[in-house]
């Protein structure tokens, strides 16, 4: 039994050393080269006496950073990706909570990390990556590892404004991987076109499977997603097969009529998530992309990652939502009601993920981590920890799970309880509309309603007034030229509040 | 001229559009500016920039930017 995820690089370099494993626009490491500079990493981080310990990658985005991570992991610790475009009060907060020990930079970070590193001490790459790899001194390290031991820590934002370090070992990454590289029928001709940042849960999709089946995993350049039609172009230089994108991304190429003067010519697969993909511009993707598989992923950095997939085998309504489908086998999705007791069928209940993916908790963080990380109320007779995702999910007619929104946004008003979510989802259904998010006065009770689009408020309220009942039409709606975002993809709905009541 | 600056100014404020000719290069606009300039662009000036046109060298700089709707206006 597999029991550490370096298990993967050692199978698979030994069988393809010369494969092309990671690349961005103009580097390409092999598999042979990923093994080598990650062992003489993890050696050198050894010998300086790091061990059990978390180690900060403080790189640009590069194939280099992945091999960091790897050399972290070769010597004991475990690795927490930080990445130069964080916040520079974002990334303060996570050194006081890690107090790191050890930070690996390459020549562009090292400046700043310098700012930041308190008693911890820099280490450049392409110094301790020269390292002789010392196999008896990494075999010590491996036989007292065990899966449950820590393998990264990522930071998720806070309700509070204080960035939460999830904690992710061994076992929860390798159940994952395996179910969705089934998901995702990955094998050795798979090429990924990554595009989530290293320092997020969600590159896991592109870089272990890349190490389980000699697959091939390239960094698509930050700038290629401000224009769509060089973003196409790195697909097909590169011939990426395989994306899993959060939705913005996808429809940014779309939007824009790109299909009609370039397509992507080897994309059999897409994978998207985090978010609610419209249907005009998902159709757009599947009648320019006739052949591909669509598949929608869902799931909380909490789970490691993706807990839920639905390959879309349907046609779909422009009212309609794409289910998240289903959990991936050896996860269970609880529906809890507000009783804690399982949701009736086709009731909305908060989704619970039970599973050997539930990652180990909050670092540092015993208060945030008991709230969520909790015994299962529908088990009293022995220890089992369930993950609350504080969304809202149900099932539908065909059995498949549907997101709804999440628990916080909803509200009562006039004595309904509402989802701002559906409210979201049936002024998007408007023509012109390209985005909206609701936010709720919780002290003159109104409904307020942002939007992005060529739309008059008066046509719109028009438009609502059929589609919903009285009582959830906004009271007050204002049209920006964009709603703000989060370093994740999605709408910022905390600032847009806190925007409402400074303007208050 | 002055009305493509407005809307640059409404996204950055603390930038001189006036003489900066690097927005793509230095990363001073990012991909949701970008979609928000083009789509303010075709309120402003009634031109869909295709995506042809969606290029670094036509976002660089207000000037660029001119010239790209003065363009679009031209062909139609």
């Amino acid at each position: 039994m597999q029991t550490n995820v370096l298990e993967y690089l050692e199978q698979t370099a030994p069988r393809v050393p010369d494969k092309v494993a990671y690349g961005n626009e103009d580097t390409e490491v092999t598999f042979g080269e990923v093994l080598r500079n990650a062992q003489a990493i993890g050696t050198f981080l050894k010998r300086q006496g790091h061990y059990k310990e978390p180690v900060v990658v403080f790189m640009r985005k590069h194939p280099n950073a992945i091999i960091s991570f790897y050399g972290a992991v070769y010597a004991g610790c475990f690795y927490v990706p930080i990445d130069e475009e964080m916040p520079k009060h974002r990334i303060e907060l996570i050194f006081q909570n890690l107090k790191p020990h050890a930070i690996i930079c390459d020549e562009f970070t090292a400046k700043e990390a310098g700012a930041f590193a308190g008693e911890g001490k820099i280490y450049l790459y392409s110094d301790i990556c020269t390292t002789e790899p010392d196999p008896a001194l990494l075999q010590e390290v491996r036989e007292h590892a065990i899966d449950t031991d820590p393998l990264y820590i990522v930071f998720t934002s806070g309700s509070t404004g204080v960035p939460k370090g999830v904690v992710a070992c061994h076992r929860s990454v390798i159940d994952y991987i395996e179910q969705l590289s089934s998901v995702l029928e990955v094998n050795e001709n798979t090429v990924f076109g990554n595009q989530a940042p290293l320092y997020f849960d969600a590159c896991l999709k592109e870089l272990y499977p890349t190490l389980k089946f000699g697959a091939t995993a390239y960094l698509v350049p930050h700038d290629r997603f401000m224009f769509p039609i060089k973003l196409v172009e790195f697909l097909n230089e590169k011939k990426i097969n395989t994306i899993c994108w959060v939705v913005s991304a996808l429809t940014m190429i779309s939007a824009f009529k790109t299909f009609d003067k370039i397509k992507p010519e080897y994309l059999h697969t897409v994978a998207f998530g985090s978010e609610v993909f419209p249907i005009k511009q998902f159709n757009i993707w599947r009648e320019n992309l006739p052949d591909a598989k669509f598949i929608n992923l869902y799931g909380p950095t909490e789970a490691t990652g993706m807990s839920c997939y639905y390959k879309v085998n349907r046609e779909f309504a422009l009212d309609e939502v794409i289910p998240i489908g289903r959990p991936f086998r050896n996860t269970d999705i609880l529906l809890l009601d507000e009783k804690n007791q399982q949701a009736a069928p086709g009731e909305p209940g908060e989704i619970c993920i039970r599973g050997t993916a539930v990652t180990l908790g909050y670092y540092h963080n015993p208060e945030k981590t008991k709230k969520a990380f909790v015994q299962n109320p529908l088990n009293d007779a022995y220890p089992e920890i369930i993950y609350r995702t504080g969304d809202l999910g149900r099932y539908n007619e065909q059995g498949e799970l549907i997101f709804i929104s999440r628990k916080d946004y909803q509200i009562k008003h006039m004595g309904h309880r509402i989802e701002l979510g559906e409210i979201e989802a049936i002024v998007n259904l408007k023509e012109g509309i390209k985005s909206a998010c609701c936010i709720f006065d919780d002290d003159k009770k109104k409904i307020v309603l942002y939007y992005v689009g060529e739309v008059t408020a008066k046509d719109l309220t028009a438009f609502l007034k059929e589609k919903l009942p009285r009582y959830m039409i906004p009271n007050h709606m204002e049209q920006m030229e964009r709603l703000p975002w989060t370093p994740n993809g999605k709408i910022d709905r905390s600032l847009l509040k806190r925007m409402y009541q400074e303007k208050k | 001229m002055e009305a493509l600056l407005e809307i640059l100014k409404e996204l950055h404020p603390e930038v001189d559009f006036e003489t900066c000719d690097t927005l793509i290069d230095d990363k001073i606009l990012d991909s949701f500016d970008i979609v928000t300039i083009i789509s303010e662009i075709n309120t402003e000036y009634d031109v869909a920039i295709p995506a042809e046109e969606i290029i670094p060298e036509n976002f660089n700089s207000a000037e660029a930017l001119y010239d790209l709707i003065e363009r679009l206006q031209d062909e139609d």
